[in-house]
């Protein structure tokens, strides 16, 4: 029994570095560190408030992952986040639209955003880091025209308890991002689309040589971002209980910095979700310790930066081992 | 029927040009069923251009193609896969994070209601790779195998495919011995089946292992199609180089006995070993190799662009370390590196901005350009050297082929270098442009600087360099000097065959 044990668990230390599990050590060891010396980090009201917390940025960042690995870069996610939560709020509030129906046309509409990314890299030849920057100012813009940069507040009480109820125990946000996290990883591993992904982003010309719709697998890649950063927008409005014209702002360096804290790599090809989920983690995680720890908040904003250099720095060393 | 006779591609009276160079002119070519047919010719004599024409990667000009009798219309790499042409290129087009056995089904990955069938990729993947006797591991992501063993991979899938006609492009550059016996246990295999194979390949010994047929190219033009029986290898190499420019290579020699650069022992592993050799004050040495062998590695660590491992380069009598391009730099010497595009020139700057890059430190005071003096040296080289351009302020990549070069020449002229080493100096430049750079190799030389270059054409080789140094597989093969050995021995040389010396054993 203890021998399969020790087995399983070598292999899975082997195998780790594929699946972002260099992290994974380090997160559990850090994770430890906290409950054994900073009083009131390992109880179920803090933990839940971490996974909440977590959860929105969580999703995000999954999104941002598809992009990672096929060598694209999003930067207009935060403003998707801004702009479907906005279109949501004002279309309860202002049209009377049910909650139901309103998170629907959000949804859509912030995925649309992101076919039109998709079309700008791969119709338009524009470097992806631009045209997102370009959406990502221009539905900004929207979002304050939609609002009249005002909150939008007096949402029904049906869709502000989205994000305060349990279910089984676990908020309702990280629910979601659980759901989302399965999917994701089943579409990714499991699926030709996901497969695809990796092709294109570890050598789009072999892949466009073997007859991969290079076309149509970017607009799905960069639609499944929007697609994911409007949910996030969704989840955010209901856990604000307001539309916050401004919701969502600088969600996409996070997103960015959770997929390559987790092993992604900014050239393509390389990148997993389960990396991502605990890239996410251990920066929440992190600033939650900071926090109950009493560390200067700007001292902590700094040990966060020299965190992404850091797993990327041992990342790199590890390659050149290899 | 006879099997053997049957015309399974057949291309007639092929045209292309490239600006400034005619790639072909009026070539056909035919391959047979279960035929393999080597096509040969120097650097340059339109191997490569013929085999893209016919997997659609360039259009032609001029000329027809038939497929099995038919006449097609190739106009893109996706066609001719549909056609059953599949071809391994030197740069392999496999996508290196993902698994073998992934790569394998690259683009049409089975599946079982949606989800992906691991177990049929798996099994599919090690059966076609244990057919070939081939020890890789189908889970291995594809980065983690060496060069050659993801060639080796690269053939499976094609094999696994099953297509009508493999072209091999040089197959074995990256590939050791065992792995060339492989490839050709493969190519007897696909030979049985039926499937015809065309192979291209500078190893004149492995075309006589392995083809039944041979087709020479050379500048562009058919000169013949032979069976391998007919012709031995002496024959063959003299139709390959067989050509007269000893007038174009005229040329005033001025090497002294002043040696400017000794190299001993010089080392780098695996690309090369014990390299030892002296240039003179004013001469041209050659450096001739096939691919693989080694001479770009050498004159890059030479320049300090790669680190060699151990040797010793003396400059002036002086040792020197040379371990950065600055210190290749502050040492006189200038590399004019094989691919200019990527290494030596800044293609989104201007000419005045390439040419001065090196020299920035000593035109600038507390880090403020000297804009007259960067002018003034600008207009120094473009009259000099003759570069034809609208205004120095015109960008590098607007320029031609020849043009370019010669903005490297002046950004190392400028610099004050008096070693200069070409890498492939006259690649891809037209026959004018090519006459120009001899000029410029004469001047150099005249006004006491030295010339190592590294050239695959050895027709120019031959005429301008004072001595040739032959590499062979990350060795000197032999340094010969000018008039003493015939193309023919250098190629031997070159392809690691001995050649009958003077003594007679």
């Amino acid at each position: 029994m203890e021998e399969i044990g020790k087995k399983g668990l070598k292999k899975f230390i082997k195998a780790s570095p594929r699946v972002g599990g260099n992290i994974l050590v380090i997160y559990v060891i850090f994770f430890l560190l906290l409950s054994i010396f900073v009083k009131g980090f390992l109880t179920s009201g803090n933990l839940s408030n971490l996974v909440r917390q977590t959860s929105i940025n969580g999703v995000v960042a999954l999104g941002m992952t598809f992009v990672i690995i096929a060598a694209g870069i999003d930067l207009s996610v935060g403003s998707v986040i801004g702009f479907a939560g906005i279109v949501a709020a004002v279309l309860m509030v202002r049209s009377g639209l049910s909650p139901f129906l309103s998170v629907i046309i959000a949804i859509i509409i912030g995925t649309l955003i992101g076919i039109l990314n998709g079309m700008l890299v791969f119709d338009g030849k524009v470097p992806p880091f631009i045209a997102t920057l370009g959406t990502m100012t221009v539905f900004r813009g929207a979002t304050m025209l939609v609002s009249g940069a005002q909150m939008v507040s007096g949402m029904p009480d049906a869709f502000l308890n989205l994000a305060q109820i349990d279910i089984l125990g676990l908020p309702s946000l990280f629910i979601v991002w659980l759901i989302v996290m399965i999917i994701s990883a089943f579409i990714l591993n499991m699926t030709r689309f996901g497969r695809n992904v990796y092709a294109i982003g570890s050598n789009q010309e072999a892949a466009r040589l073997s007859g991969i719709n290079i076309r149509l697998n970017i607009y799905a890649i960069y639609g499944l971002a929007a697609l994911m950063s409007s949910i996030a927008g969704i989840m955010l409005v209901s856990r604000l209980a307001n539309g916050i014209p401004t919701g969502g702002s600088g969600y996409e360096l996070d997103a960015i910095a959770a997929s390559v804290i987790g092993g992604a790599s900014l050239n393509g090809g390389e990148g997993s979700i389960l990396g991502t989920v605990l890239g996410a983690m251990l920066m929440s995680t992190l600033r939650q310790g900071g926090d109950l720890l009493g560390i200067n908040p700007f001292i902590l904003q700094m040990l966060v930066g020299a965190l992404i250099v850091a797993a990327v720095l041992i990342d790199q060393n590890r390659k050149r081992k290899q | 029927m006879d099997k053997m006779s049957e015309e399974i591609i057949r291309m007639e009276g092929i045209s292309k040009e490239f600006p400034g160079v005619k790639a072909l002119s009026d070539v056909s070519f035919i391959l047979k069923r279960g035929e393999v047919h080597g096509l040969v010719g120097e650097n340059g004599a339109g191997k490569s251009t013929l085999i893209k024409i016919l997997m659609g990667i360039y259009p032609k000009d001029k000329g027809e193609i038939f497929i099995e009798g038919e006449k097609v219309e190739i106009t893109n790499p996706i066609q001719s896969r549909e056609y059953g042409l599949r071809a391994v290129y030197q740069d392999i087009t496999l996508a290196p994070h993902l698994s073998v056995e992934e790569n394998f089904f690259l683009g049409r990955l089975p599946t079982k209601r949606l989800i992906i069938d691991w177990a049929t990729v798996n099994r599919v993947t090690s059966d076609t790779l244990k057919e070939l006797d081939l020890d890789i591991d189908p889970r291995k992501k594809l980065k983690e195998l060496t060069l050659a063993q993801r060639e080796m991979v690269t053939i499976a899938k094609i094999i696994h495919e099953k297509a009508r006609v493999i072209i091999f492009d040089e197959p074995t550059a990256l590939l050791g011995e065992e792995e060339v016996k492989q490839l050709f246990e493969i190519i007897y295999k696909l030979k049985s089946e039926g499937t015809s194979v065309i192979y291209i390949s500078h190893r004149l010994e492995e075309i006589f292992s392995i083809c039944d047929t041979v087709t020479v190219l050379r500048d562009g033009k058919l000169i013949g199609t032979f069976p391998l029986a007919d012709v031995d290898e002496g024959r063959l190499v003299s139709v390959m180089v067989g050509r007269d420019l000893k007038d174009i290579y005229s040329i005033k020699h001025q090497k002294s006995q002043e040696i400017v650069l000794e190299v001993k022992n010089l080392t780098k592993e695996p690309k090369f070993r014990g390299i030892n050799l002296q240039l003179h004050k004013g001469e041209i040495l050659g450096m001739f190799g096939l691919v693989g062998s080694g001479r770009t590695d050498v004159v890059r660590c030479l320049f300090g662009a790669d680190k060699y491992d151990t040797g010793e380069i003396i400059i002036n009598g002086e040792k020197k370390e040379i371990r950065s391009p600055i210190d290749g730099i502050n040492a006189g010497i200038g590399l004019l590196p094989e691919d200019r595009k990527m290494q030596g020139l800044a293609l989104p700057l201007s000419i005045m901005a390439n040419i001065n890059m090196v020299v920035y430190d000593q035109i600038s005071t507390l880090g403020v350009m000297n804009r007259k003096e960067e002018r003034k040296r600008t207009e120094k080289y473009l009259s000099e050297l003759k570069i034809k351009t609208p205004s120095m302020l015109q960008k590098v990549e607007k320029l031609s082929g020849g043009n370019q070069q010669k903005v490297v020449i002046s950004k190392w002229l400028n610099a004050q270098s008096n070693i200069f080493i070409f890498d492939e100096a006259t690649f891809g430049v037209d026959v004018g442009a090519k006459l120009e750079i001899y000029r410029i190799f004469e001047k150099l030389i005249s006004s006491g600087a030295s010339i190592i270059w590294v050239s695959s054409y050895l027709p120019e080789l031959m005429g301008l360099a004072d001595r040739i140094l032959v590499m062979h597989e990350g060795r000197c093969a032999a340094i010969v000097n000018n008039g003493e050995a015939t193309e023919e021995d250098i190629l031997k040389l070159a392809s690691g065959l001995s050649i009958a010396t003077k003594t007679g054993n």
